[in-house]
């Protein structure tokens, strides 16, 4: 049986009794202490989603704090250097936390506060989610604590200083490749250890799948935005449009998209860029691009990188936010359904992305969305004058200073 | 017919003590120490559960871990743990082992294939950590048709109900992990309230075994001993590090432990 998505219904919920999507992806693979708060949070969520009052507070700190809308622009060096297709950029970075986590870490926080919990705690691989929850928790009066891996502490050390600045502890992960995925792991089992007191934020669109679909549910407000902004700009949704977006768990991409699931892919394709890892390297970080197999990590099914006896494979990125070796389960469900196109980037054609945009224009995206940009750069020059290309520059390069830095010579803010 | 594990909670009810259960991760350090170190388990303890390690063990915590990684950087594969289950029922006959890992291990290999595996090499339990009920379902039932005993595990977090329907549906072994917290915690909560909530469970079904796990080491096993049994793994784990390190025979160490556990609870 072909999997088919359901119009009119929001991708969220689109799964069934064992909360999976297309009966294989994502639900609730959790040892058993999960479940009692996996329970609570389900319900908390369903009876805040109705809540006018909640909801009235989400969109009061999506506009004031976060600022609403992030700006839709042209890249008009870009495009003519390129001479194809128009090519836009959604800066989604340019709010205080400069990446998408902010919408994922705001509405977790003020659900932890109609819990009555005073502590949350996350992963980070960037330090964006971290950065982010450190700043909004700080405002929120919430204890803040970040699982980060030892080889991102360093590679993303501006981050890491602004986590301590706002309060935050970080505990540095020492397991494994010291990445995101070990982040994830050492963050589930504090959680498990301290559900009582403690709200989980899940710095993605993965995990167990409340965590799925609370991080997809508040990243929307992306493409809210988005949608009014393309017909004011267009005075429709235009006839050729494509929205590329870079994929680590997924959670920035399902917000850019949200509201296009139901236009015809002919009309509105969606292009989800995967971390390639170097030319020079076997290792990645691109399981739907690489048809990795069904497996299951952080709670989930999905596609992921793991060896035949189900061990999860390292991953290698130049982006720290990307460097995880397993997809949410609702991209899984998009690309089963055809609805998704996915490529990979590699670190040189990110760096190379990067270099054009800041050289052109006046954003300075992240090595995150550098990947999406380096996807738009390659097609680009193939596609006719009236297709748009809108790429979700999720993240600011700032962090990345360092890295560009050493490897280019030079960087531009 | 009875199940060896079964034999083993009757065994040790007539001696009025509760099963000593180890818990050890196949192939640590490598697939033949393993197999040395189950048969030093075996001369004291009941039961024992033998973990297929994974590179990602969200429920367990840093001895484990340590253990874990360690097996599968001296190459560790499923099919390992077939093999020593095998060689050792081949000297032990009747003393049950029980497997013990992540999900996604089992689903690579295969549920039926795993089981069938499991079957001709001797398992004869099966505790899988992150797959909960009523998601297990349809794996327990699987296993039940093999006359495999599926454990399931109880949490501190489990509500009554959800107890009750998953004692109805279960083995004849159940699984009280004693506090919040992944293997290998502190107990943060006191014996005696460990216990007052062990009673109230076994109160459910007082024929189903109910062991107890997390936080027993020999310092905290004797506060348990009404119990029908209890599960020691992160002191193991800690120990074959610790005996590694000191370069010396971590079978022979753990022999030593193992006696000093069955001690306090006889
Ligand atoms: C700027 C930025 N973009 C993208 C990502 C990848 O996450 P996701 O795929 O969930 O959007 C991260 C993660 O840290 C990030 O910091």
């Amino acid at each position: 049986m072909s999997l088919r998505i359901k119009k009119g219904i929001p991708l969220i919920d689109q799964y069934d009794k064992n909360c999976m999507w297309g009966g294989k992806f994502g639900g609730n693979f959790v040892p058993e202490t999960l479940k009692k708060p996996i329970d609570d949070l389900t319900k908390l969520f369903e009876k805040l989603r109705k809540d006018k009052s909640f909801l009235k507070e989400r969109d009061d700190y999506f506009k004031n704090y976060v600022g609403s809308p992030t700006p839709l622009i042209r890249l008009d060096n870009l495009t003519d250097y390129l001479g194809g297709a128009q090519i836009w950029a959604k800066v989604v970075s340019e709010n205080p936390g400069t990446a998408h986590k902010v919408y994922n870490v705001l509405v977790h926080c003020l659900m932890a506060r109609r819990a009555g919990k005073k502590y949350v705690c996350t992963d980070t691989g960037a330090g964006m989610n971290g950065k982010n929850l450190a700043m909004v928790g700080k405002m929120l009066g919430l204890k803040v604590k970040i699982f980060m891996g030892l080889v991102d502490i360093k590679r993303q050390k501006k981050n890491v200083d602004v986590m301590k600045k706002y309060g935050a502890e970080v505990v540095p992960v020492t397991t494994g490749s010291q990445t995101l995925v070990d982040a994830v792991s050492e963050c589930m089992r504090y959680f498990v250890a301290n559900c009582d007191t403690t709200h989980l934020v899940v710095g993605s669109a993965v995990g167990p799948a409340i965590w799925i679909r609370i991080c997809a549910w508040s990243a929307a407000q992306i493409s809210r935005e988005l949608i009014v902004q393309i017909k004011e700009e267009f005075g429709k949704i235009p006839k050729k449009l494509k929205l590329l977006n870079c994929i680590g768990g997924g959670s920035s991409a399902l917000g850019f998209w949200n509201e296009f699931i139901d236009y015809d892919k002919k009309q509105v394709e969606l292009i989800g860029v995967e971390a390639g890892g170097s030319k020079k390297s076997k290792k990645h970080a691109a399981p739907l691009t690489n048809g990795s197999k069904i497996g299951i990590l952080h709670g989930s099914a999905q596609y992921v990188i793991q060896d035949a006896d189900g061990q999860i494979g390292e991953t290698e990125s130049i982006s720290a936010g990307l460097d995880y070796p397993g997809i949410s389960a609702i991209h899984c469900f998009l690309k089963d359904t055809k609805r998704a196109r996915y490529t990979s980037a590699t670190d040189e054609e990110a760096l190379n992305a990067y270099k054009l945009v800041s050289k052109f224009e006046n954003i300075s995206p992240s090595l995150e969305p550098s990947h999406a940009f380096a996807e738009a750069i390659r097609i680009a020059p193939k596609l006719s004058k009236d297709t748009v290309l809108i790429i979700n520059s999720c993240g600011h390069s700032l962090k990345d200073s360092i890295i560009i830095k050493s490897k280019l010579g030079y960087y531009t803010e | 017919m009875k199940s060896e594990i079964q034999l083993a909670f009757e065994n040790c009810k007539k001696e009025k003590r509760p099963a000593l259960i180890t818990y050890t991760v196949a192939s640590d350090p490598n697939k033949k120490k393993s197999l040395e170190i189950l048969k030093s388990l075996a001369k004291y303890a009941d039961i024992l559960e033998l973990g297929f390690p994974h590179s990602t063990p969200i429920g367990d915590g840093g001895q484990i871990q340590t253990s874990s990684h360690r097996a599968i950087k001296n190459g560790f594969k499923m099919k390992d743990a077939f093999q020593i289950v095998k060689s050792f029922k081949k000297t032990e006959k009747n003393k049950p082992v029980i497997l013990m890992g992540y999900y996604n291990m089992i689903f690579q290999y295969g549920e039926n294939k795993f089981l069938i595996d499991c079957k001709k090499s001797g398992v004869s339990g099966i505790i899988c950590v992150d797959l909960p009920w009523p998601e297990n379902k349809i794996f327990a039932k699987k296993c039940k048709k093999k006359s495999i005993v599926f454990v399931q595990l109880l949490a501190p977090t489990t509500t009554k109900e959800r107890m009750k329907k998953i004692i109805r549906d279960s083995d004849s072994m159940n699984y009280l992990i004693s506090i919040l917290g992944t293997t290998g915690s502190k107990l943060k909560v006191s014996p005696k309230k460990i216990l007052e909530n062990y009673n109230k469970i076994k109160r459910i079904n007082p024929k189903k075994n109910l062991v107890i796990g997390f936080g027993i080491t020999d310092s905290t096993i004797s506060s348990f001993k009404s119990a029908s049994g209890l599960v020691v793994g992160s002191l193991l784990c800690k120990t074959i590090t610790n005996s590694l390190k000191m370069r010396i025979n971590p079978a022979t160490k753990l022999l030593k432990t193992v006696y000093n556990l069955k001690k306090k609870i006889i």
